[in-house]
């Protein structure tokens, strides 16, 4: 019998929603046939089937969301003649494996030294217990010579969390009783029931069982409908206020004249459109944003308390808009694609966005991002700053508007295309002047373009 | 979804992207008349005719610097290097010329060519037919090198190589050619330069490999998995570009890394894998990070217990991989 797991799609994604099952338990299926859908905040995809053989069981419906590593199917797979009942199974694998791990522990970890254990610390248990605040004196070492392995670590913080002998009372039913007919795929609790292993705060003394602070049922009004937040609206929702309260933000403008770049892009368009690729402002918008970055490197870069992080690779997020949010794939080495290879990625990646075909990783890595609100006929906005990211550009909608241009010592108007670039930064990281720096040179990228 | 062997899909793929376009030929020596000394193009010089699959003389470097200039008008030509122990002569074609033309023109020309070549050892080829040479190309930036491990993603690799604007070395391990086999679908498909694939899943330590060695390495995998613990092992399937994602996120979560090849250790891509990790993974290190390799010797034995010691095994592997878990 297979697990079939939740899985991790992406590096930050901790759970996913069972979006729709493909296959029935007793369908055959083949090896890589997708077995069912799974929605993330980030991405829609299916989960293929890791070898031929018939669905058994399914454990968890449709709707329904659990976290990443969970056990939400059995594959019998197609050779194994007995389709043994799942329970009667899993005591038994259970047993053998426990006693298999027992005995290797046993061969393996050489009895502590008699005079003390090892007491080096890798550098992921340095962290897990500075993080946990904890004394490696409390924890039995299963490594080599007795050291703290990553898992004594991690097993020890579960077994904390277990002990306070009040466990959380079990979780106040549906947070919205407006909700509750089953029909309705139960918008994932912010309430994290008993399951979720939550950030375990640092364990309050036994005592007082702290009555979990229930979050209060949002009461909806008579004339009024509650609409349930989709994952990605929950995590938009998430990211933009715990931006707005992480990074003190602040906003500059410049206007620029796209006079050139748009000669360019009439000259390129068609040769650019034999090569099967659409040529739009985008592009430009990218190179001239990685000769900023490159003349003020601080802006590829990510405040924490210890320091600048400044990136040495420059990824360049474009934000895409969809029906019921956004998304913001990521072109890493942006400064290492010319005009052809961006205007490529920017289309694959939008396109692709948009069909939800986005693999989970693409949307990962970004260093600086970039938002076109200007399609949409905005002027000029004051985006919020993608975290951990040290800025946002956004670009204004293109308007030709009379300027008054000086040539031979004469002044004459002239009718040029404008745009407003605004510029959101961390002022954590640098202040106005350096961020003017920055605009100032994707500003001059641009209006002075060359080839 | 019929089942086959990793060089009927590669041999699949050069017949698919031929009949589809036009532009797409195959030279290299005894590739026409006689199908290739491993027979990966039987068939297809009686199919496309002498002018598409095309015999060449005895010159590595005429190989490669015809076709470098066959790619730039409108060709896409696939070369073939009969093993990848004769490549040397065209070192300089595919390093100097081929990986640089496209920065040296400032993006105006482009090479869209792929070099196949045979290499890695197991097969009693002793000095002269057994080398690996990924860590001699890996190094060039601007070169595509690709090392497939299963018939489905030779064939979709070989797709997207043919397809790639840019060269790129597409080495094939000729030990999976006819041990491997699995099911490669019917209809077109490509599977993308770049990204690594994570083949079987784990908890404990992550694995990487490529070829034959991550056969091994899934072999080795299987037997630790009976003692309890849970390996993860990844495919990287592109050494260049390297999916560095990929590989970061499996070691932030498991806190071990071993990295397999069967290239010799010293300068070899597993150092390369290991400086990543130490440098962007660091804080998640649950373990020294480890690496297995052939011997620093300056070729494979000829004697089959001699070969036998030059190669990893599972066992090996399997050995290190107790190691390192229990570490």
């Amino acid at each position: 019998m297979i697990d079939i797991k939740m899985p991790q799609l992406g590096e930050s994604v901790t759970e996913g929603t069972v979006g729709r099952w493909l296959k029935q338990p007793g369908d055959p299926v083949a090896k890589y046939e997708p077995l069912l859908e799974v929605v993330t905040d980030k991405v829609d995809t299916e989960v293929p089937a890791p070898e031929a053989g018939i669905l058994h069981e399914i454990l968890v419906p449709e709707g329904e969301t659990v976290r990443v590593g969970t056990v939400i199917a059995r594959l019998t797979p197609a050779g194994s003649t007995v389709a043994a009942p799942a329970p009667a199974a899993s005591p038994v694998a259970a047993t053998v494996t426990a006693s298999a791990a027992a005995t290797v522990t046993a061969v393996v970890s050489a009895p502590p030294p008699a005079d003390g254990r090892n007491t080096y610390l890798s550098p992921v248990v340095a962290r897990l217990l500075a993080e946990h605040n904890l004394d490696p004196a409390q924890i039995r070492g299963s490594g080599q010579g007795g050291r703290i392995t990553k898992q004594d670590v991690l097993r020890f913080l579960a077994e904390r969390e277990r002990q306070p002998s009040t466990p959380v009372p079990a979780a106040a039913p549906a947070p919205t009783p407006a909700v509750a007919p089953a029909a309705t795929p139960a918008p994932t609790p912010a309430v994290a029931p008993a399951a979720a292993p939550a950030p375990t705060p640092a364990v309050a003394p036994a005592a007082a069982p702290a009555p979990t602070p229930a979050v209060a049922p949002v009461e909806i009004p008579a004339d009024a409908e509650l609409v349930p937040l989709t994952p990605m609206r929950r995590s938009i929702a998430e990211h933009m206020a715990r931006s707005v309260r992480t990074a003190p933000h602040v906003t500059t403008v410049m206007e620029v004249d796209l006079s050139r770049v748009l000669a360019h892009r009439a000259a390129q368009q068609e040769a650019f459109n034999r090569q099967g690729v659409r040529l739009t402002l985008t592009p430009y918008f990218i190179v001239a944003t990685v000769a900023g970055l490159q003349a003020v490197p601080v802006f590829n870069g990510s405040f924490t308390d210890q320091g600048i992080i400044i990136h040495r690779r420059i990824n360049i997020g474009i934000a895409v808009a969809l029906n019921e949010g956004l998304l913001v794939p990521v072109i890493p080495d942006a400064d290492e694609k010319n005009l052809l290879g961006l205007a490529r990625a920017v289309n694959d990646l939008a396109e692709r966005a948009r069909a939800k075909r986005l693999r989970p990783e693409e949307t990962h890595g970004g260093t600086f991002t970039i938002t076109n609100h200007g399609v949409t006929g905005s002027l000029f906005a004051t985006p919020i700053i993608n975290q951990p990211q040290a800025g946002i550009l956004g670009i204004g909608a293109v308007v030709k508007r009379p300027v008054v241009v000086t040539q031979n010592g004469l002044d004459a108007i002239a009718i040029r295309p404008l745009c407003y670039l605004s510029f959101t930064f961390d002022h954590r990281i640098a202040d106005g002047a350096t961020a003017d720096r920055f605009l100032a040179t994707v500003k001059q990228r641009l209006e002075q373009w060359e080839g | 979804m019929p089942e086959m062997n990793l060089l009927e899909a590669i041999r699949q793929g050069l017949d698919e992207m031929m009949a589809a376009d036009s532009r797409v030929f195959i030279f290299g020596e005894d590739v026409g008349k006689r199908g290739g000394v491993f027979r990966v193009t039987e068939g297809l010089y009686d199919k496309y005719g002498p002018m598409r699959v095309i015999d060449s003389p005895l010159a590595e470097s005429v190989i490669v610097g015809a076709c470098i200039g066959a790619a730039m008008n409108d060709t896409l030509p696939v070369a073939e290097i009969q093993f990848a122990d004769f490549i040397a002569p065209a070192f300089n074609q595919i390093v100097q010329e081929a990986a640089r033309i496209h920065y040296r023109s400032n993006g105006d020309w482009e090479v869209p060519l792929v070099i196949r070549a045979p290499y890695g050892g197991g097969i009693h080829g002793a000095l002269y037919h057994s080398q690996s040479v990924e860590a001699f190309f890996a190094h060039v930036p601007g070169l595509k090198v690709v090392t497939p491990s299963t018939p489905y993603d030779a064939k979709g690799l070989l797709k997207s190589a043919i397809e790639d604007p840019n060269p790129v070395l597409f080495l094939e391990h000729k030990k999976t050619y006819r041990l491997i086999k699995g099911f490669v679908p019917e209809e077109d498909y490509r599977v993308p330069i770049g990204p690594a694939d994570i083949k079987r899943p784990g908890e404990d330590l992550s694995v990487f490999a490529y070829g034959l060695m991550l056969h091994y390495c899934l072999e080795a995998a299987q037997t630790l998995a009976a003692e309890g613990v849970s390996v993860e092992v990844i495919d990287l399937r592109t050494l260049r570009p390297l999916d560095t994602d990929t590989i970061l996120a499996s070691v932030r979560r498991t806190g071990k890394a071993l990295i397999v090849h069967e290239d010799n250790l010293f300068g070899g891509f597993g150092g390369e894998v290991a400086a990543l990790i130490a440098e962007h993974a660091f804080e998640y290190l649950d373990g020294p990070v480890m690496r297995i390799g052939g011997p620093d010797v300056p070729a494979m034995p000829f004697a089959h217990s001699l070969e036998a010691a030059f190669m990893p095994s599972p066992a090996s592997i399997a050995v290190a991989m107790r190691r390192l878990a229990a570490y």
